[in-house]
């Protein structure tokens, strides 16, 4: 076992952990993180995607000790309820979120994508969420509401 | 807020967001593994790991002696270790529909995958330790992997009766005589796959034994019915098990037979403690249930004019290890083997086989899906052999209103086909140029119907109870589960354009067997029609108290009563305005009920003459057309989907942003039919066992979709609502390959249509002399 420290959407985290488990497992099972899903494990659904430090990662395919003094950012972190980032307020409006269980790994790549490249195309933001599988709302909707997001994150003065 | 789009509505129609999706996307809402309760146990599922075995015997001593283990189950633990997969609430009872599994495999194992042991213990690693550890010794059985082999006299028996568990015949006319009459006939065997539905969110659930020993399961199901089956396995009277189902992370008829609710149940009765069972990605694939592979032998016969005169069709249909409920889904095929179209002599046989391959059930589009395949390339190919447009051919054989199906149930409203396929031929606009030299461009067209709503003879029913707050505001409570389709968010907006309130005004509690009134299966794209009347009858019975009462207090006659904007007042008068809070009151000083509990049973009908198929089966059905366009590499096979058209008949758009995403939804998934997925399997053993190998589409897969949404009134839900989850996904798969003959002259007859298979098609019609 191991101590180790970070920051959990900002919170200063410490945590011991096994040296074998995931950044999944202690985020869902040793911090209630559950706002991380877990679709398959093995880094083919995106679902558990969460930012580390300035990229988003699949956190299952990351060890827990890797993180020791890094970032870590789930959905919950990129804005609450009362003070939505625009993605999320553009996914609420849009109905984007159908069953909405790949949607927190979705809007950590699109956060991730909005962040490097806020004007973003439809064709870049396919891309960014290329590696998000989505089974129930055929995507349409999901790239509409980033290109909302993109064009209000634009628009908002910095 | 009164009718601000001028439709009539208030509400109704509306773009609304949906009430659950700010907790989706924060983040917070808890889906069946997202809750931890202390002391909770770990329990693993042991898989029979031969297709065909006999279990000699299970040792489970060194599983047992695993420190932290609390409990190993096997078949001779349960007390009841047999499951029947009747319909839900089934109350005809029909021979042939009789199918039963055992819990936990017994005496013989069926298909790779299939539960033959249970284990709960402290912590996860030692649940699946344990579990590698229990010993099962097995004799190998000869094994049946092709459905027509499993047919055959001398093939392995699964049931003593032979592998043969179901027989449908449809008779209509006469085919011999239909065929004489035809100038052009085409023969084809069409076969579909076998498809994992693929849900992100996998089968998973806690329990929990609750207060008066009442076995609680929180689990990811489309049926809370299933505390039923549940009870009969455990041996206890049907009220000492409660299933909840929290919203789920996608269904598509994957949750409908029962998952993990019987293993939970038992655990949490044998140990006492809380127990989450969480299937791995690969443990959902190689578990029950799939969408069943399909053989289609077709025969159409047409006139040289484009007239279709006869038709007649073999359908076999690979049930895997147990019926589960393959019979029923035969049944939807045949009846929907014909497909929309008027012709005068159809004969269609039907039969589901035992094989030991993955026990198949139900899948969105539930025996409507695979004969779509078949009979929309079909018509493409006879309107080509015809030298007719296919949208000309199409349009001079759509049934109408008022004409009857092969089965002889009469089409009793508004049948918009013409209209919903010209209408997505010309949303595709002029046509791409190939993007490069080897590519190619095409564009195909299918129109399907399908049925929503259950049989009619197996008397289907919801009901919904809805109540005044004593604070103003508005609660619903019926035992809907929600999949991800917005079944509660409609429910809530059907009431909101009933009473006249914001929707951010009423609550909903859902999918909760014991304290919400039972609503039936989320299945069968039958709640917004079933649940959605439910909700319609209670909220306008409560509608009709709070008018009573208005009209008593400002002294106007009922009829001068307006509900409007959380408000009552006198449409003479509008001076006087009563706040529902003050409505719940004076309702509580008159001793006037502020609640409402309505059951809406759905129009009943005969069993359907078994002899000739004849009958009507369904309340129902939607019609839409989708129109593709392709592009294909030449070079590598690969098709490419660049446009997608899809139009239907809803009969009422409830909630527009819904419809759109169950139609966007649906398209995607015929895609990944269509190109993608296929859960290969040889020799019984599953050869794609997660999603690198089981593909499923992308956002790079998968273009964005133009809706089209006609609104007919004429269906069975609220206003006129029809039905539109399953109905979305049933063309897109022979619309392209409609497309890709359209681009390069070859027909693939076998889903999915793969680069390999493409080529291999292509080079067996340049083998073959032309015709």
């Amino acid at each position: 076992m191991r101590t180790i420290e970070f920051a959990l959407n900002g919170e200063r985290t410490r945590v011991t952990v096994e040296p074998h488990e995931t950044l999944l497992a202690v985020l869902r099972q040793r911090l209630a993180a559950t706002e991380v899903k877990s679709g398959c494990e093995r880094g083919d659904c995106g679902a558990c995607a969460v930012m580390l430090d300035d990229k988003a990662i699949n956190s299952c395919l990351t060890l827990a000790v890797q993180v020791e003094g890094k970032a870590v950012l789930t959905v919950r972190g990129l804005g609450a309820p009362e003070a939505p980032h625009p993605l999320q307020a553009a996914f609420v409006e849009l109905g984007a979120a159908q069953c909405g269980i790949c949607i927190p790994g979705m809007l950590v790549s699109l956060y991730a994508l909005l962040r490097e490249h806020p004007r973003a195309t439809r064709r870049e933001i396919r891309e960014a969420i290329g590696g998000n599988l989505c089974r129930c709302t055929g995507y349409h909707k999901i790239v509409d509401a980033a290109e909302a997001a993109a064009r209000r994150l634009a628009a908002a003065p910095r | 807020m009164t009718d601000p789009s001028g439709s009539g509505f208030r509400v109704v129609g509306e773009r609304l967001p949906r009430p659950d999706a700010r907790d989706k996307v924060h983040g917070l809402l808890r889906y069946a593994d997202d809750l931890a309760l202390g002391g909770m146990l770990q329990a693993k599922v042991v898989r029979a790991i031969r297709p065909s075995a006999r279990i000699l015997g299970i040792d489970t001593s060194r599983a047992r002696a695993v420190p932290g283990v609390k409990c190993v189950l096997t078949a001779r633990n349960v007390p009841n270790n047999v499951l029947f997969s009747d319909v839900p609430g089934q109350t005809t009872t029909v021979g042939p529909l009789r199918a039963r599994t055992q819990v936990l495999a017994d005496d013989v194992v069926r298909y790779l995958g299939e539960a033959v042991a249970l284990v709960a213990a402290e912590t996860e690693e030692a649940a699946e330790e344990a579990a590698r550890l229990v010993a099962v010794e097995y004799v190998d059985l000869p094994g049946v992997y092709d459905p027509e082999a499993a047919m055959q006299p001398d093939a392995p028996p699964l049931e003593p009766t032979g592998n043969v568990i179901s027989r449908w015949k449809i008779r209509k006319g006469d085919v011999e005589a239909g065929f004489r009459e035809a100038d052009v006939v085409i023969a084809e065997t069409y076969r579909t796959g076998l498809i994992d539905h693929a849900f992100i969110e996998p089968e998973a659930g806690v329990g929990w034994l609750d207060d008066n020993g009442v076995v609680t399961l929180r689990v990811a199901t489309q049926v809370i019915e299933h505390f039923r089956d549940v009870a009969n396995v455990l041996g206890l009277p049907h009220s000492r098990v409660r299933i909840i189902a929290p919203y789920i992370g996608g269904g598509f008829g994957g949750k409908e037979d029962v998952t993990v609710e019987v293993f939970l149940g038992l655990l949490v009765w044998k140990t006492g403690r809380p127990v989450r069972l969480c299937y791995s990605r690969e443990e959902s694939i190689l578990s029950p249930t799939k969408r069943h592979p399909f053989v289609m032998k077709y025969r159409h016969g047409a006139r040289r004019d484009g007239t279709l005169v006869a038709l007649q069709v073999e359908l076999i249909s690979d049930a895997g290890g147990y019926a589960y409920l393959s019979p029923l889904t035969l049944l939807y095929a045949m009846v929907h083997a014909a497909g929309p179209y008027r012709i005068p002599h159809v004969r269609v046989d039907g039969v589901s086989v035992l094989t030991n391959n993955p026990p198949t059930s139900a899948f969105r589009g539930f025996g409507s899906a695979q004969p779509a395949f078949a009979y929309e390339s079909q018509m493409d190919a006879l309107a080509r052999a015809l030298g007719m447009d296919p949208l000309a051919f199409r349009e001079k054989n759509y049934l109408g209103k008022g004409e009857r199906l092969a089965s002889g149930q009469e089409l009793e409203t508004a049948v918009l086909l013409p209209e919903t396929a010209r209408r997505v031929w010309q949303a595709l606009g002029p046509p791409s140029a190939p993007s490069g030299p080897g590519k190619r461009v095409g564009r195909g067209l299918a129109s399907a119907l399908t049925a929503y709503g259950r049989i009619v003879w197996l008397h289907d029913w919801s009901s919904a109870w809805i109540e005044l707050q004593m604070d103003g505001t508005v609660l619903i409570r019926t035992g809907v589960p929600d999949i991800g389709g917005g079944q509660a968010a409609s429910l809530i907006q059907i009431a909101a354009e009933l009473l006249g309130v914001r929707q951010e005004e009423i609550a909903i509690h859902i999918g909760d067997s014991a304290l919400t009134p039972l609503a039936g299966t989320t299945t069968a794209t039958r709640q917004l029609y079933m649940s959605g009347s439910a909700v319609h009858k209670a909220a306008s019975e409560l509608r009709a108290t709070l008018v009573e009462q208005t009209a008593e207090l400002l002294q106007v006659p009922p009829a001068a009563v307006e509900l409007a904007d959380g408000m009552a007042y006198a449409r003479t008068n509008g001076e006087r305005k009563i706040s529902f809070k003050e409505l719940a009151a004076a309702c509580a000083r008159a001793h006037r009920s502020r609640s409402a509990f309505a059951i809406y049973q759905a129009p009943a009908g005969q069993v359907m003459d078994f002899e000739t198929g004849q009958g009507k089966v369904f309340p129902d059905f939607t019609f839409g057309s989708q129109a593709v366009e392709v592009e294909v590499d030449e070079t590598t096979g690969e098709v490419q989907v660049q446009r997608v058209a899809a139009c239907y008949d809803v009969g009422r758009a409830i909630n527009r942003n819904s419809v759109e995403g169950q139609i966007e939804g649906g398209v995607a998934m015929g895609i990944g039919y269509a190109l993608l997925e296929e859960d290969r399997v040889a020799a019984g053993i599953t050869q794609t066992p997660n999603l690198m190998t089981y593909l499923i589409p992308t956002a790079l897969d998968v273009p964005d979709v133009t809706s089209i949404i006609l609104e007919s009134g004429e269906g069975m839900g609220p206003w006129g609502a029809r039905g539109i989850g399953e109905p979305a996904l049933v063309p897109t798969a022979p619309a392209i390959a409609n497309a890709v003959f359209d681009a390069i002259g070859v027909r693939v007859t076998r889903l999915p249509i793969t680069p390999e298979r493409l080529w291999r098609a292509r080079q067996a019609q340049e083998a073959a002399p032309a015709r």
